[in-house]
């Protein structure tokens, strides 16, 4: 499980252009969770998922990953910095440590102020940019190679083993689009929708906690993006990866996963899961979203879709 | 004669420099930083070896083989005080987040001072030369035990000192720590989201770049049996230009091996150009402007290229288009049927295409001249 507690993030704080992305923003992702989120321009859907990966360090709150959080031992560090002052999330959360509870025996990280490469091993990201996520200079079997090692020691050995080719070929034919026989071809000269689907293999190849993916299919041509979307779910579903993923498309994210949120300047101002979710129409959603909204909406995305 | 030694010293000086252009491919290329350390790490490497051979001079018998190997220590001591001027870079870079260009010169210019230092080292004061011509040098003390000239030596021992980069080089961006940092400087969003340290990256393969850029240094003060302060200045343009010529000789999809050994060859050409020209009669405080010059037309090759051929498809389409318009009037007495349309549309389609065809020849011609 990954939680975000009282999450605050501000852009360009003291100057004329402070932008409040995220405000108190809470999340549980429960582990198995698929959840949509759908928000307008600036409704901090990014930022959220960037806030997650690492890119951001929020200004107050925390990120906790996997498990309950029992403060047992921590108990003496907890009293001095309570002590000292009340800012008692900074000190705690200024070390990534792992935090044993003896009774149900479940762990629990705070990776707040973990450097994103280190979140990566947790964490797999497919970006809306189709030429973000791949290097485009470097051939298929080198990308999946990278991608095959996340979170793990970058030693001297070789970086591709024999073996691992053939892994690489048998998933690449799970994505039916050719690929497995052109290993050794550049992925820069790839389209677009084989480097996205090339991206979402490399970050489900060592299975993430959480699968963030930021309108993935956003700059695909429709064909392409419902193909990409539809290796999404199968890939998901497959190896039980937790995903969140921000869409523009409403639909999609009815038809996708099993919990919706919505988002709303820099909150969560709706979430709905189960069968209230599946029942859910875009007009519901329209509406929830006007119910909501201010005056911005009128030239928002949003209406569009 | 003359010619043969000009020719020999140039690509003497070319393998020897090689290990520097190959030093400026890591950063340049390979981590897309444009790092100006070098001008600073190549002097370094020089001044470095130059005090360690007059340093141990009095500890050294004289024509033994302990002189060789003390030359051998002072190019892995130069190495290392290369490589650290690379991880300096490196860290102003990524941790004070100082921009690369800026990162290389302060660098650059802190080593200015550390080189006269390092040179004025035993002597209790700070120098901005160090001759090495009582002393010897690794190529003097080779050639003492082999029956051949200073400057096969040289050969020799250049042309094993690039091999042995090569492969090393070679080796080690084929390794999972090589390809990660191939990742950062291809695309570091997606190594950072791949798990890859990128800041480490960086570093180390800045101090990798600098602590060849030092061993060049070094084996070009053997060579010349000096080091001085201001040796390095330029280099990195000698080392683009190496790059340059190298892409220029083998252009599309070669294997990195083929690469690095073009960058290799890129380098001795160049020295053997330079070596002319001196010949030329040409004096020496024209040479960096020449170079200068050189460089800037390589570069904007590419661009020139393109505009040139834009120009000449426009007129080849134009001239094709004014015939059909006149075959187009000649043929409106006749009525045209809609397949004879079809038919010239067809032809005309074909003769644009024909002059595209013509068109990328003439470029390619232009390249090749």
């Amino acid at each position: 499980m990954l939680e975000l507690q009282g999450i605050h993030k501000t852009f360009n704080i003291g100057t004329v252009n402070e932008k409040k992305a995220l405000v108190d923003l809470n999340l549980k992702i429960n582990d198995g969770d698929f959840i949509t989120v759908i928000g307008g321009n600036g409704a901090g859907k990014s930022t959220m998922l960037n806030i997650i990966a690492g890119v951001f360090t929020p200004e107050e709150g925390k990120i906790t990953i996997d498990g309950v959080e029992v403060k047992k031992k921590k108990s003496a560090k907890k009293y001095s910095s309570v002590k000292g002052n009340a800012n008692e999330n900074e000190v705690d959360s200024a070390e990534n440590t792992v935090v044993e509870n003896q009774e149900d025996n479940s762990t629990v990280l705070d990776i707040t102020k973990m450097p994103e490469y280190k979140r990566a091993s947790m964490i797999g990201r497919v970006f809306q940019d189709p030429m973000v996520g791949t290097a485009a200079n470097m051939s298929i079997e080198e990308n999946l190679a990278l991608a095959n090692r996340r979170g793990k020691m970058r030693g001297l050995r070789w970086n591709i083993k024999k073996e691992e080719r053939e892994y690489f070929r048998e998933k690449l034919k799970m994505l039916d689009l050719n690929l497995e026989d052109r290993l050794t071809t550049k992925v820069g000269l790839l389209s677009g929708g084989q480097r996205q689907a090339l991206t979402l293999l490399m970050a489900s190849l060592i299975k993430p906690k959480v699968l963030l993916l930021d309108e993935h299919t956003a700059a695909l041509d429709p064909k392409t993006a419902s193909k990409v979307l539809s290796l999404t779910e199968e890939i998901t579903s497959k190896d039980k990866i937790t995903t969140v993923m921000i869409t523009h498309n409403m639909k999609d994210a009815i038809t996708y996963g099993n919990r919706l949120i919505m988002m709303m300047n820099g909150s969560i101002i709706y979430d709905v899961s189960g069968e209230e979710k599946k029942n859910l129409t875009v007009k519901d959603l329209l509406l929830k979203f006007e119910q909501n909204s201010d005056d911005e909406f009128a030239n928002d995305r949003m209406l569009l879709s | 004669m003359v010619f043969l030694e000009t020719f020999l010293s140039g690509t003497n000086q070319g393998l020897l420099w090689a290990i520097m252009a190959i030093g400026v491919y890591i950063s340049y290329r390979i981590l897309d930083f444009a790092d100006l350390t070098v001008e600073g790490s190549f002097a370094t490497g020089g001044a470095t070896a130059a005090i360690i051979m007059t340093l141990s001079k009095d500890f050294v018998k004289q024509g033994s083989v302990q002189g060789v190997l003390m030359a051998v220590v002072a190019l892995l001591v130069a190495m290392i005080l290369g490589g650290l001027a690379g991880l300096i870079t490196g860290l102003l870079n990524t941790k004070l987040k100082i921009a690369p260009i800026l990162s290389g010169i302060l660098t650059m210019t802190g080593l200015y001072s550390i080189n006269m230092l390092i040179m004025g080292l035993g002597s209790g004061n700070v120098k901005a030369n160090l001759g090495l011509g009582s002393v010897g040098t690794l190529f003097t003390k080779i050639s003492e035990f082999m029956p051949i000239g200073r400057n096969w030596v040289i050969f020799i021992v250049g042309l094993l000192a690039v091999a042995a980069v090569i492969a090393l080089i070679y080796w080690f961006f084929g390794t999972e720590t090589g390809s990660a940092m191939r990742a950062t400087g291809n695309n570091e969003k997606m190594a950072k989201a791949q798990g890859i340290n990128t800041q480490g990256s960086k570093i180390l393969g800045l101090a990798l770049s600098n602590a060849l850029v030092a061993l060049s240094g070094a084996m070009i003060t053997f060579q010349q049996s000096n080091a001085t302060n201001t040796m390095g200045v330029g280099s990195i343009v000698a080392g683009l230009a190496a790059i340059i010529i190298g892409e220029g000789i083998i252009s599309g999809k070669f294997p990195f091996w083929v690469r690095l050994i073009s960058v290799a060859l890129g380098s001795i050409i160049y020295r053997i150009i330079i070596s002319f020209i001196y010949l030329a009669g040409v004096s020496p405080e024209y040479v960096k402007l020449l170079t200068a010059i050189l460089v800037v037309v390589a570069l904007s090759i590419p661009m020139i290229k393109d505009k040139v051929s834009k120009v000449s498809r426009k007129s080849k389409k134009d001239n094709n288009n004014t015939p059909t318009g006149s075959e187009d009037l000649a043929n409106k007495e006749n009525i045209a049927t809609d397949s004879d349309v079809s038919e010239e549309l067809r032809q005309a389609t074909t003769q644009d295409g024909m002059s595209q065809t013509t068109a990328d020849e003439d470029t390619q011609l232009a390249k090749e001249v």
